[in-house]
């Protein structure tokens, strides 16, 4: 018998007769505030995520502009700024060790966690998201659910073939609960919020 | 030893104390220097268990020596203390809280007992995205299969993130006996790998150093400065250490949180972001699931997601949540699903619901047997009240004392996310125990004369009495030995003046 089917076979056997019918899972939405932004904010400064105020006239872009202006090597995803690292030329994963910055568009925030979803396709190449220094996502505040529940109804789960919550940077306590961003990821997240096409995924 | 060149006059520290200078030999002091060091040396980190074979671990006898290293024995207390306080602060910020536990109890007891069909679904779902799914009855299997599937790569090199699974399975060890270099990238299993000892803790693997015990790790095996024991050059040295293991490694390769049958894809939660650097870096990915991790669909994974990071540490979430469903691009990935006694477990009457453990460390955060004795202390893969359920599933024999390390206070089970009944199987596994005749002379001989006693009231008001008055009176050393184990590291309560018996008695005694 192959493993497979020894296995299989152990657990027949075993399993508890039991009756346990698998309950339903409500979404415990009923408390879901009147802005989402708001709290997706105070969430995301919670996990050590930067929120980055839109100026209040002008180009909206502004606050990023600033961080390219200081970065080395910029590698964009996105249509609205330009790095001088072309992801679409980018042969394998290790060719972004050198990235200071990267920026992406997230598929869609979640308000009760602070967290963004980013999907192998808007990374375009996973490791992006990763080996650079620093992450900037761009985050259209109409594309905000207000907790998992509702997060978990997006089609990009059952789409894509990778997908991760980002839930402000790489941090660690490993070392008698002493925080420290930048463990092995990025050292800083910073999320700008501004309208615009995600490049994939779709509300339920 | 080299000579350092910043002191180019002695040529090195022949005693160790590298703030000395020395010539011909002898430490030089002169001027206001000086003669020894201000600042105590660093406590020395108490080990784990002693590990004799097949033999009981005697965690006691470990505990006892973590605790006569105060500094580590306060700094770990508190710092899990704290883990379990910020966990009580998110507990109390979500008003379904109780109902999220009933719910992730529920899903997972209805999946277990439904398993084989869960498994044969995700199986057929990961295989319909392209992963190729394998099957491990043991730890011996799945080492064997990953170092396959390695060969067939040509891979030498493999960077992974923290698995319990592969620790229980002893991968790293089977590796390097095949040439194949594993590097850790989480943090903390990192130091431990470096130290060459177990995690002790499923969450946090180096809970129990200090900052200077990481400090000499490092100096030894990174070349970090001895002396210096900042935490933010600790962890900066080590991420500049990795990553270029990290760029050159031939293969990648994570564990599991949660298998989604519905999807066919495994859920990772870190706070590094080193499980998706491991699978999202080298081309091949290779994922170990344990069989009890599967979960029916993606509604379901919102519960455990909002469980996991909130009972292990305090935080909504942990700081990346990595949903895999098939290779990338170009890449390769493979699934092992390992059995190594679960399938049996499931059959285990009063201890079946282990299974349903997400491995949060909750329980062992608010354990005070756990917070004061160290997670090495049990000589087992899994400690801490979770561990001393499942510990002795693997081998009756060698663990049969564990089950005895705990108050039975019952605080494991109020935190558990999943409403594990711990306490309930600590005490279950001793009967099972005594049973078993795995239960030592002296504990045995003192139960059964506390039986003849507790069944026999007259007997028992005696004995109570001449206890009380005994104790008053006895000297220390009577009470505080060997034989006593509630004398062990703690003071033994002063007997009340007189027992509520006797207070009935002369109060309400004969009145109706």
């Amino acid at each position: 018998m192959s493993s497979r089917e020894e296995i299989l076979a152990a657990i027949r056997a075993n399993r508890p007769k039991l009756e346990r019918p698998l309950p339903a899972v409500p979404h415990f939405d009923a408390a879901a505030p009147s802005s989402l932004l708001a709290m997706f904010k105070e969430s995301l400064t919670r996990m050590g995520g930067q929120f980055l105020d839109p100026p209040a006239s002008g180009d909206p872009l502004a606050p990023v502009r600033e961080r390219v202006a200081a970065a080395r090597i910029v590698c964009s995803t996105v249509p609205e700024l330009a790095g001088n690292r072309d992801i679409g030329a980018v042969g394998s994963p290790q060719d972004l060790a050198d990235v200071d910055l990267a920026i992406v568009r997230a598929s869609f925030g979640v308000a009760e966690t602070g967290s963004v979803l980013l999907s192998d396709r808007d990374l375009k190449l996973n490791a992006v998201g990763y080996l650079a220094q620093h992450l900037i996502v761009l985050l259209d505040p109409a594309h905000l659910v207000f907790n998992l529940h509702q997060a978990y109804q997006r089609s990009e789960f059952r789409e894509r073939h990778y997908a991760c919550f980002h839930t402000g940077p790489s941090a660690t306590a490993d070392i008698e609960g002493v925080l420290i961003h930048g463990a092995q990821g990025v050292r800083s997240l910073a999320v700008l919020p501004i309208a615009g096409k995600a490049a994939g995924g779709r509300p339920p | 030893m080299s000579t350092d060149p910043s002191r180019p006059e002695e040529g090195g520290t022949p005693h160790g104390d590298p703030d000395a200078l020395y010539r011909d030999g002898r430490r030089l002091d002169h001027a206001e220097a000086a003669s020894t060091a201000l600042r105590p040396t660093p406590e020395k980190q108490p080990r784990g268990a002693i590990v004799r074979g097949g033999r009981p671990i005697d965690q006691a006898e470990a505990a006892e020596r973590f605790i006569a290293a105060p500094e580590h024995e306060r700094m770990h207390d508190a710092r899990l203390w704290d883990l379990r306080q910020k966990r009580d602060r998110e507990m109390h910020g979500i008003e379904e809280w109780e109902e999220l536990r009933a719910l992730a109890s529920g899903i997972k007891e209805h999946t277990l007992t439904h398993l084989d069909e869960y498994l044969e679904q995700f199986e057929a779902r990961a295989r319909a995205n392209g992963i190729e799914v394998h099957w491990a009855r043991d730890a011996a299997e799945h080492n064997h299969i990953v170092h396959a599937i390695l060969r067939d790569h040509g891979a030498k090199s493999l960077i992974k993130s923290k698995s319990m699974l592969t620790e229980e399975c002893g991968m790293r060890h089977y590796m390097a006996s095949v040439g194949i270099e594993v590097t850790e990238t989480d943090l903390g299993e990192r130091i431990q790998q470096l130290d060459d000892e177990d995690p002790s803790h499923v969450v946090v693997p180096a809970v129990h150093k200090l900052r200077t015990d990481v400090a000499e790790v490092f100096a030894n095996t990174l070349g970090t400065d001895p002396n210096n024991s900042d935490v933010h050059y600790l962890a900066e040295s080590q991420r500049g250490a990795t990553r270029p293991l990290i760029l050159e490694a031939d293969a990648g390769m994570t564990g599991c949180n949660f298998a989604v049958a519905e999807t066919g894809s495994v859920v990772v939660c870190t706070n590094e972001g080193n499980a998706d650097l491991s699978a999202n870096v080298p081309k091949l990915h290779i994922a170990s699931i344990g069989i009890e991790k599967l979960i029916p669909r993606l509604e379901h994974l919102a519960v455990f997601v909002r469980l996991l990071s909130r009972s292990a540490l305090g935080s909504p979430i942990t700081q990346y949540t990595s949903h895999f469903r098939g290779p990338r691009q170009g890449g390769e990935m493979h699934f092992v699903l390992v059995d190594n006694g679960r399938s049996a477990r499931l059959g285990m009457e009063e201890f079946w619901t282990s299974l349903k453990c997400i491995r949060c460390g909750a329980c062992m955060n608010t354990c005070p047997v756990y917070r004061r004795s160290g997670g090495l202390s049990y000589g087992a893969t899994y400690s801490g009240p979770i561990g001393i359920i499942i510990d002795p599933t693997f081998n009756a024999h060698k663990y049969s004392r564990l089950p005895f390390a705990s108050t039975l206070n019952g605080s494991c089970t109020n935190v558990c996310p999943v409403k594990i009944n711990i306490h309930e199987q600590i005490y279950a596994w001793r009967r099972e125990l005594v049973k078993r005749h795995e239960v030592p002379f002296v504990k045995k001989a003192a139960m059964k004369a506390a039986a003849e006693l507790l069944a026999h009231p007259t007997a028992y008001r005696a004995a109570v009495n001449v206890t009380n008055a005994a104790l008053e009176h006895l000297p220390r050393f009577v009470i505080y030995n060997g034989l006593n184990a509630w004398g062990k590291q703690r003071e033994v309560p002063h007997p009340p003046k007189e027992t509520f018996y006797s207070w009935y008695q002369a109060n309400r005694g004969g009145k109706p």
